[in-house]
């Protein structure tokens, strides 16, 4: 008896032993799907020591209801939200104040205007990660348009309709309406709102589907021509065989958006997470993020670490004079108002 | 005597314990959470703030319009009543499969008998949402069913046969995800039957209809009301067939409650919702638990 007791407290303080050794050298990131390259965690891992585990989410909302459920316990020690989401977190107090970013010897790679961006001014939250923007994609063969306006994609002609696709999430289609209609991201004004709940609606007749997921695959199979879409991805879904996909940069403008790393409340492997974020800030680390995903990033010289894809991508390349607009946090009303014209939409 | 009664419920109590602190764990306490936050008011940014509040439940019925004007709004009721005619019908599909494939199962030799249970239970191996996934290829544009009418010539290439993101689709995948769980209770109970009631009542010169309305359809009832209702309730909060499948154009009791957590981060509103659904489930029950009695009654009278 005496004897099991002894073993049983050998193997219970053995496996406390073991994890702790473990954590020192452990970092848990939780980045979107398809947006961590394999090489990257591979390099980071091999140059540190530090091993990566990689978890993923599908948009900035699911990210931020799962670090408002855990209040300060998620396990992770960064995630990547958009511009915006790091404004609400910063305020609502769910991401970690981090000393010396602008000390880290990376640090001075980033370009001038993005450091101290308007959503983290003192930089002392987060690093930047990639950027890019909302429009919607099309498939060139067959279709005739050339997606010079934003109504191509909410007013299809008869060409195209019933093969459009729409993004699942409220937000950027909402923003994306706003551009076409000339009104304010997060509008407070009621009248405003109605039209582009009337636009949606009138839209909706149109769309095959509503999603987020697998907007390349639906794209390749030829079951929508028309799909809203991100640059990079779109450019990815051309590398991969749909030729003839094109991103359109209509003339009222295209939604931006600016990923960047930051550290959630609680996080346990502080000094692995800034190792990360000074690791990706290199401008040959930062290449490879770009490679992979086929965004922009804010680190000038990652362009001499670009591949020849990369630097030929036609896609994410904007056009003079096409405005980007970056999606704002919008307070209270105006989030009430796109909830009520998502709900009517889908009612 | 007295002190052995007593050590009798003692030991029943404890032996009880690890039963109640399970329930009061993985049922009570999230249950009484989800009962909390329906009652609270609603942050801009997700959670909740600790203040009483009954918005989340007059949400349900009554809105304040884009002018910020109270109206009754039917944006909810519909997608209730949608919820219920979907499940409905995804409920008797599966019975009108279900049933004579479990009759068919019951009437086989033993060793087949245990085969054919087993592949019926096979599905649940793999992981629901894969599982719906493989249907979006099975059912898309160039997927398995139509390269197969291609094949036959019966489809030409140019055009498609739009199976996807239809409510045909979503019921396809409903009924196929449910399907078990009206097979096995139903064939749980016709297993039990007296094959010689079926021989007397022939000997007697009852009709095949007769046979089944009679003596098959009465005697299975327990097992088509038990398979019912565990097809009917995950089809009532069902939102990966509908979403991957339907293509989330319409919204569901269950998406609509996912919808209040992710993208509107009203939790409140997801949470009163999740409470009204968990009590048209209870109802459900409770119905059932009626009719199990009546027909227990009815068994016991003859």
């Amino acid at each position: 008896m005496k004897e099991k007791v002894i073993k049983l407290l050998v193997s219970i303080s053995l496996l406390f032993a073991s994890s702790s050794l473990m954590a020192a050298g452990k970092l848990n990131l939780y980045n979107w799907a398809d947006y961590t390259p394999d090489a990257l965690i591979d390099k980071f891992e091999a140059e540190t020591g530090i091993q990566v585990t990689v978890d993923t989410y599908d948009s900035n909302e699911t990210l931020l209801a799962k670090l408002q459920a855990g209040g300060g316990s998620t396990g992770y020690d960064l995630a990547v939200p958009s511009q915006h989401f790091v404004e609400i977190m910063i305020k609502e107090g769910l991401i970690e104040k981090i000393d010396g970013i602008t000390g880290m010897s990376n640090y001075k790679y980033v370009a001038e205007q993005f450091q101290g961006p308007s959503f983290d001014p003192t930089q002392e939250y987060s690093t930047p990660w990639q950027m890019g923007s909302a429009s919607w994609a099309y498939r060139a063969d067959s279709y005739s348009g050339n997606g010079s306006s934003m109504m191509e994609f909410f007013k299809p002609s008869d060409e195209v309709c019933g093969k459009v696709a729409v993004f699942k999430s409220p937000e950027e289609v909402v923003n994306m309406a706003h551009l076409a209609l000339g009104s304010n991201f997060c509008s407070e004004d009621p009248n405003e709102m109605q039209a582009v709940m009337d636009l949606l609606i009138e839209q909706k007749k149109c769309v095959a589907v509503y999603s987020s997921e697998g907007i390349n695959e639906r794209l390749m199979s030829g079951e929508v021509i028309m799909h809203a879409h991100w640059d990079g991805y779109s450019q990815v879904g051309k590398w991969e065989g749909v030729d003839d996909l094109t991103y359109a940069y209509p003339k009222e403008g295209v939604v931006g958006w600016f990923d960047s790393l930051v550290m959630p409340k609680g996080a346990k492997n502080v000094e692995e997470a800034k190792a990360f974020m000074n690791f990706v800030m290199h401008p040959e680390n930062m290449a490879i993020l770009s490679n992979f995903a086929a965004y922009a990033n804010a680190i000038p010289e990652s362009v001499n670490y670009l591949s020849d894809d990369m630097k030929n991508a036609t896609n994410i390349q904007v056009p003079d004079g096409i405005p980007v607009k970056f999606g704002q946090a919008c307070n209270k009303e105006s989030q009430a108002l796109v909830d009520k014209v998502w709900t009517k939409l889908m009612q | 005597m007295n002190i052995q009664g007593e050590n009798k419920t003692q030991n029943r109590i404890l032996s009880l314990l690890p039963l109640w602190i399970v329930i009061g764990i993985f049922m009570i306490g999230p249950l009484l959470v989800m009962a909390t936050v329906s009652l609270m008011e609603s942050n801009v940014y997700g959670g909740v703030h600790f203040k009483f509040s009954l918005s989340g439940y007059q949400q349900i019925l009554f809105d304040t319009n884009l002018f910020d004007e109270i109206e009754f709004n039917p944006a909810y009721i519909i997608i209730i009543a949608r919820s219920f005619v979907l499940a409905l019908a995804a409920t008797f599909l599966s019975l009108l499969i279900g049933f004579p494939a479990a009759y068919y199962i019951s009437r086989q030799s033993n060793r087949v008998k245990n085969i054919l249970i087993f592949l019926v239970t096979i599905p649940f191996w793999t992981n629901l949402l894969i599982r719906t996934f493989a249907w979006i290829i099975i059912l898309g544009k160039g997927g398995v069913i139509e390269s197969s009418f291609n094949f036959l010539g019966l489809l030409d290439k140019e055009s498609s046969l739009n199976l996807m993101y239809t409510n045909t689709a979503i019921l396809i995948g409903l009924v196929y995800s449910y399907l078990p769980l009206m097979v096995l209770p139903i064939y749980a109970s016709l297993e039990k039957m007296d094959v010689r009631l079926l021989e007397a009542a022939t000997d007697l010169y009852s009709s095949r209809i007769e046979l089944i309305r009679k003596i098959i359809f009465p005697l299975s009832m327990p097992g088509i009301i038990g398979g019912s209702i565990l097809v009917f309730v995950p089809c009532l909060g069902a939102f990966i067939a509908p979403d991957l499948l339907g293509g989330g154009k319409k919204l569901l009791l269950g998406s609509l409650i996912q919808f209040q957590f992710s993208y509107a981060r009203n939790w409140p509103f997801g949470a009163a919702m999740a409470m009204f659904l968990l009590a048209l489930v209870i109802l459900i029950l409770i119905f059932n638990a009626k009719l199990n009695r009546r027909h227990r009654k009815y068994e016991a009278q003859r």
